[in-house]
């Protein structure tokens, strides 16, 4: 268990370790002087120098990369060029939209996708299963920014019900805030719960067949008792798994989502800094995304040894 | 003296037989053709021309003269729709044809080898999955600047781990078979063997695996040329129709529903078509349904 678990942790650390790597670089192959970029057409060629000495771009690469990465430790991503204020800054004022966006997309489609899974697998073959894989198959093809634009024009241009875009803020109350991320979760989850829906009832359809099922069966408990208790819990695995998967998908929606419906998060800061090549801030974002993805993977691995008790004992 | 029984028992006859049988493969079969078929056609004919602008026939409803309407530069969106299925289809084809060609060979060798170097390469392989291809095409973006070559480089580099995984998945589970200890014993070489003997039996596998990974791509190009990633204009591209459409949703919501289907269509029959494949191939799956 414990050498599962370390293992598990230096992987992650040695993946995060080398993305930061190629973040770095590829920050270092763009052409063009962040210095020379910062000052803008005029500056001359002694000041673009001092500059340069003052963002500590004159010392070695190596050197650079360590100052950049124990920064990222402590959160100091640097000074976005075109704002001019700490990046940290701009990330914490987006990441409050992003975040909760991100988390209620992912909690709304793991409630619609195990029932329906639940329900699927338990009527195998039958018209309801039938009807439920169909809409999950169409769900799968589905653009989640292609349902947000129909969510829009249903929801709020016709019926008027909700917001078509833009974000409030915390500070007017968690109701309107809440009221402006209810489309943009929809958008999000559904696409993601057709996926996780049809995981869920392969899943339970492999563990069904076992013999510890017949047997369960056998010995006189009901169906839905067999389904819930036996079957369910070992079919989490793969289940986990596809979440932990869809994380990073989820993470990637958010930021096109986000420009669908004008809210101001990490997606919008970013598309922001590519504009204005503001790259720090592309870099940071991008960085804080990846270490989101790794660190959601570490857990999922974690949480299968919560799942299966087998992992628990071997060693 | 080749040793390939391992093929499934039935004759091609056969599986093409269960094939006509299985739902799912026939309709993804029909969708995924048609779309080829109106790609292929938009070479030749289309009922407009996407080039030409007409202001004053702009965001035009549905009608005999533009079936699906006009957009806010009144082009034909029937028109744009198979113009642009060209481009969804070959960016998504050659980002897949990267990830195969590359993640095939690493995950067959990484299979063959074992031991560090197959430790290696799937954490290789953790680190690029660690960046969605929303997130590198960011970066390629970032500095090289937006483009279709780009975003199929993108969605590329994000296949690699995936035909890398199934790959050595696959040759994996071969590899312990007899008919591959027959071979060795014949004197044949590691690589040959996998030419011969491990890729033609985990050809299946990774058709099926293209086929979601096709789906996808097509996905991933359309929404980075949403955001503005993608394909530039004025090279037509459904996920650009649906940046066009979004600030005109109230005049002219046809722009946004009519390339939001052709999207979902082909993704659709991408998608059964995948799962027929595994269907006949896989008696396992059958014995689920």
């Amino acid at each position: 268990m414990t050498a599962y678990l370390l293992k598990r942790l230096a992987i992650a650390v040695a993946t995060l370790v080398l993305a930061s790597m190629v973040v770095f670089a590829v920050l270092e192959i763009i052409p063009g002087d962040p210095a020379r970029l910062m000052l803008g057409m005029n500056a001359s060629a002694e000041q673009v120098e001092l500059l340069r000495n003052q963002m500590g771009l004159n010392t070695p690469l190596a050197l650079r990369y360590l100052h950049w990465a124990s920064g990222l430790l402590s959160l100091d991503f640097g000074r976005s060029y075109t704002y001019s204020v700490p990046v940290i800054d701009l990330v914490r004022e987006r990441v409050v939209v992003s975040l909760p966006l991100a988390l209620i997309a992912l909690a709304l489609s793991t409630l619609i996708a195990i029932p329906v899974g639940l329900f699927s697998a338990g009527r195998r073959g039958r018209a309801g299963d039938t009807i439920a894989m169909g809409a999950a198959q169409l769900g799968v093809a589905v653009p989640n920014f292609w349902f947000a634009l129909m969510l829009i024009y249903l929801f709020a241009v016709w019926l008027r019900l909700v917001p078509s875009g833009g974000f409030p803020g915390w500070s007017v109350g968690v109701w309107p805030a809440l009221k402006a991320l209810v489309l943009p979760a929809i958008a999000l989850a559904l696409p993601q719960a057709a996926i996780l829906a049809r995981v869920t009832r392969s899943a339970l359809i492999e563990v069904l067949n076992e013999d510890y099922i017949r047997t369960a069966r056998a010995k006189g408990l009901p169906y839905r008792a067999v389904l819930w208790r036996h079957a369910l819990r070992n079919a989490m695995i793969p289940v986990l798994t596809i979440l932990g998967l869809q994380f990073a998908f989820l993470l990637a929606g958010t930021i096109i989502i986000e420009n669908v419906f004008y809210l101001p998060g990490l997606g919008r800061l970013v598309f922001q800094a590519i504009t204005q090549r503001d790259l720090i801030v592309v870099e940071s974002v991008v960085m804080l995304l990846v270490a989101a993805v790794i660190i959601v993977n570490l857990l999922v691995d974690l949480s299968y040894a919560i799942v299966d008790p087998r992992l628990r004992s071997r060693q | 003296m080749t040793l390939r029984f391992d093929l499934p028992e039935e004759n091609l006859a056969g599986i093409l037989a269960k094939a006509f049988r299985n739902r799912s493969f026939l309709a993804g079969f029909v969708i995924t053709a048609l779309v080829a078929a109106v790609a292929l056609l938009s070479y030749v004919w289309t009922p407009d021309d996407v080039t030409k602008l007409v202001i004053a026939d702009k965001t035009l409803g549905p009608s005999p003269a533009n079936w699906f309407g006009t957009d806010h530069f009144g082009r034909d969106i029937l028109s744009m729709i198979m113009v642009g299925a060209r481009n969804s289809i070959a960016v998504a084809l050659v980002a897949v044809g990267i990830g195969m060609g590359i993640g095939v060979p690493l995950g067959a060798f990484a299979a063959v080898r074992g031991g560090l170097i197959d430790e290696a390469l799937m954490r290789l392989n953790d680190l690029v999955f660690a960046f969605p291809a929303l997130l590198s095409a960011i970066m390629i973006t970032a500095i090289f600047g937006p483009g279709a070559i780009n975003a199929i480089i993108a969605i590329g580099i994000f296949n690699i781990p995936v035909f890398a995984r199934v790959a050595r998945a696959g040759a994996l589970a071969i590899w312990p078979r007899e008919f591959i200890l027959a071979a060795r014993a014949a004197g044949k070489g590691k690589m040959l063997i996998t030419l011969e003997h491990v890729l033609p039996n985990i050809v299946t596998l990774l058709l099926v695996q293209g086929t979601i990974q096709f789906a996808l791509g097509i996905l991933a190009e359309a929404g980075l040329s949403y955001v503005g990633l993608g394909t530039q204009p004025p090279m037509p591209s459904w996920g650009r129709m649906l940046f066009d459409a979004q600030t005109r949703m109230v005049v002219a919501p046809w722009m946004a529903i009519f390339p939001g289907m052709a999207i979902v269509i082909t993704v659709l029959g991408l998608n059964l078509l995948g799962d027929g494949i595994a269907d006949i191939l896989d008696p396992r799956s059958r014995r689920q349904r």
